[in-house]
């Protein structure tokens, strides 16, 4: 892909470099919100409507409830590593190498200024109308 | 068990005037108040630009952001309400935290390093990216406001309730006064520190607040040999109540309370994302793999203090008991302070009392600048001066609005005494998960996504999770409602999420299709762009 333009959002945008930089991103991140938010709302349902069942004795007074409560921050804590380790795997590689062509390229406008020179006014230029 | 029958409702009660010593938590918490105030004053000294003041000059790092996030989202409902909740409620209390935990993952997942590659200050930033400008900041502008101050009112109200309980001061008149010491405070620091002062203040406070439950959940477990199940048992015992461990004690009655539950559980788990005063965080580091080193650092202590919390809940019960907290001056609130003072004595209640007082002293500040940014950066400084106010206006609008936001929360918080905390937190979460939410992630992900379609779901998430609200036992009818003698309410759950929150994601996804004029590919190109790779969002990457 020779041809495209660094300099220019739309030029990157369609790269095929950028489009695998984003369906890295969604491969993990959609599937995973949905596992979790299932998981939860799945958990809340069955406490709500069925709490005989979170009611069980599991181990002495610690109850199905607890476990699977317990379990919630379990994989909570799971999936966080998980994204950590995905991200600077596969997602970080990418994104480093498209910013700096694209800085290379030199025409990106800095959005974000730092503390040490504060041009204000820059995002002004970047609305939409 | 000895300890459960010697602490009735009358020892309670006279814990607040006599037992404990308010001079001993006045003066812990005023040795907070001098450590915080040298980091606010050393911070204002590099409090020069519009950045520094609204984003701590992009200087923190994922670590100490992740542990000013903690401090932001662990409020006093957090600490006191929830403890309070699981005391009182038992297992019920425990799904709370839940929710406020997993909730995360959405930041993580979806919002924190795209949001901070985008924008600038605030949300509204990200917002009006590639839409009109003008109606999507105003739209966005004005759910951040909302957002604040509910959540606000319910920190100051809590300052209110714990005033109370731990210094003796009964008389509305004397409540109303600490609340304006409070409020007077937390102006000047932001007033000063700017969004660095309000970042240490949040580190130092978490620091504190996770100390403080660990060690005093680790005696709690030593007390009953590191044996859980021993402590469960314990606390179900003094309840007198065999499904004290079991779901359904304060949701199960009927079906209609079971839905309830459910909505809460959705605004929780989506809110968190929205929330404008967390999402205002992570401009704070300067790039976008600090931001993501937030969330996980955020995560990890969060969670530990919620486990914490449910050591706590359930000690409170098994030593103090349920009775005993829920007729205590403070009710349910006094949990935490009770099982202090059950433990350590007049020290440990001093040191918790003034971690709760930080508490709400550092999440007001966090949401003061909140409010100030959205106000002064995007209505002022875009809408009004159209992007031309240069750092030195932008910075004294910031401040005077600072004023502002404080003197409504003193006034407020004081019309407020006496309202459940964690209750008017959850409520926030609602109006959070609608109005913010929906838009947040359309617009990151959603190419075909319009200017209407943003309006649309802003103001109707808004709209309908406050009216909700307004027509609701909140308000009418029932025992705990601002009307008790009136029946008004139309929509018979207390929490609006589970309407509000699919509605605003269908009229986003409605105002979008319909929309005759499309927007700028050019724009769309560029901020997807910018939002996965960080170009021109970098420190580094200054020329």
């Amino acid at each position: 892909m020779s041809t495209i333009d660094y300099s220019d959002f739309t030029s990157v945008q369609k790269s095929e470099q950028f489009q695998s930089l984003r369906t890295t991103h969604r491969k993990f991140a959609f599937p995973m919100t949905i596992v979790f938010l299932i998981w939860y709302l799945g958990f809340v349902l069955v406490a709500a409507f069925a709490p005989e069942f979170m009611a069980i004795q599991v181990l002495g007074n610690i109850n199905l409830g607890i476990v699977l409560g317990l379990a919630q921050f379990v994989t909570t804590f799971i999936i966080t590593g998980a994204y950590v380790a995905y991200a600077n795997r596969k997602i970080d590689p990418i994104a480093t190498d498209l910013r700096e062509k694209m800085e290379g390229a030199g025409a990106v406008e800095i959005i974000i200024e730092a503390s040490d020179d504060a041009d204000y006014a820059t995002t002004g230029k970047s609305s939409g109308e | 068990m000895t300890q459960v029958s010697t602490l009735n409702i009358p020892t309670a009660q006279t814990l607040s005037t006599e037992v404990g010593n308010p001079w001993a938590n006045i003066g812990i918490f005023l040795v907070f108040v001098a450590i915080t105030l040298y980091a606010v004053l050393r911070a204002s000294r590099k409090t020069k630009t519009a950045t520094d003041f609204y984003a701590g000059g992009r200087s923190f790092t994922g670590t100490q952001n992740g542990t000013a996030i903690a401090g932001d989202y662990l409020s006093a409902a957090s600490f006191l309400g929830i403890v309070g909740a699981i005391a009182i409620y038992g297992y019920d209390g425990f799904l709370y935290s839940i929710g406020f935990l997993v909730a995360w993952l959405v930041a993580l997942l979806l919002v924190a390093e795209m949001l901070r590659n985008t924008g600038k200050f605030t949300m509204a930033d990200v917002l009006s990216f590639r839409l009109k400008q003008r109606p999507v900041r105003i739209a966005a502008a004005t759910s951040t406001l909302a957002v604040s101050i509910f959540y606000l009112l319910a920190q100051m109200a809590g300052a209110g309730a714990l005033v109370s309980l731990l210094l003796g001061v009964d008389s509305k008149l004397g409540q109303s006064l600490v609340i304006a010491v409070v409020g007077v405070l937390m102006i000047f620091y932001v007033f000063i520190g700017g969004m660095k002062g309000t970042t240490w203040v949040q580190i130092i406070k978490a620091t504190l607040l996770l100390i403080g439950v660990g060690i005093m959940s680790v005696w709690m477990l030593a007390l009953f040999g590191f044996n859980f199940s021993a402590m469960l048992g314990e606390a179900a015992t003094v309840a007198g109540n065999p499904d004290f461990l079991n779901p359904g004690l304060q949701y199960g009655e009927s079906t209609l309370t079971k839905m309830d539950f459910f909505s809460l559980g959705l605004a929780l788990v989506l809110g968190t994302a929205g929330l404008p005063h967390v999402l205002m965080r992570f401009y704070t580091v300067p790039t976008a793999k600090e931001a993501r080193k937030s969330v996980v650092w955020a995560i990890f202590l969060i969670g530990g203090f919620y486990l914490c919390t449910l050591v706590l809940g359930f000690g409170a019960a098994a030593i103090v008991g349920p009775d005993a907290i829920a007729n205590a001056p403070g009710g349910q609130n006094s949990a935490a302070p009770l099982l202090a003072y059950e433990l350590g004595g007049t020290l440990l209640l001093g040191i918790i009392a003034a971690v709760a007082f930080a508490t709400i002293l550092a999440v007001v500040a966090g949401l003061t600048i909140t409010a100030s940014a959205s106000f002064a950066h995007d209505i002022y400084g875009q809408v009004i001066k159209k992007g031309k106010l240069d750092t030195e206006g932008e910075m004294r609008a910031g401040r005077a609005t600072v004023v502002v936001v404080g003197i409504l929360a003193i006034l407020g918080g004081i019309g407020a005494q006496g309202q459940n905390v964690a209750f008017l937190v959850a409520l926030a979460f609602a109006v959070a998960a609608s109005a913010n939410l929906p838009t947040i992630l359309y617009s990151l992900f959603w190419k075909r996504f319009t200017t209407r379609g943003a309006l649309w779901s802003m103001y109707g998430g808004l709209i309908s999770s406050v009216t909700l609200i307004v027509f609701s036992p909140v308000m009418w009818g029932a025992e705990t409602s601002f009307f008790p003698e009136i029946d008004l309410a139309i929509y018979p759950l207390t929490n609006p999420g589970i309407i509000s929150i699919p509605l605003s994601f269908i009229l986003g996804w409605i105002g979008s299709v319909t929309s005759k004029r499309l927007e700028d590919p050019v724009k769309q190109a560029e901020m997807e762009v910018r939002s996965l790779t960080g170009v021109g969002a970098e420190k580094a990457t200054e020329h």
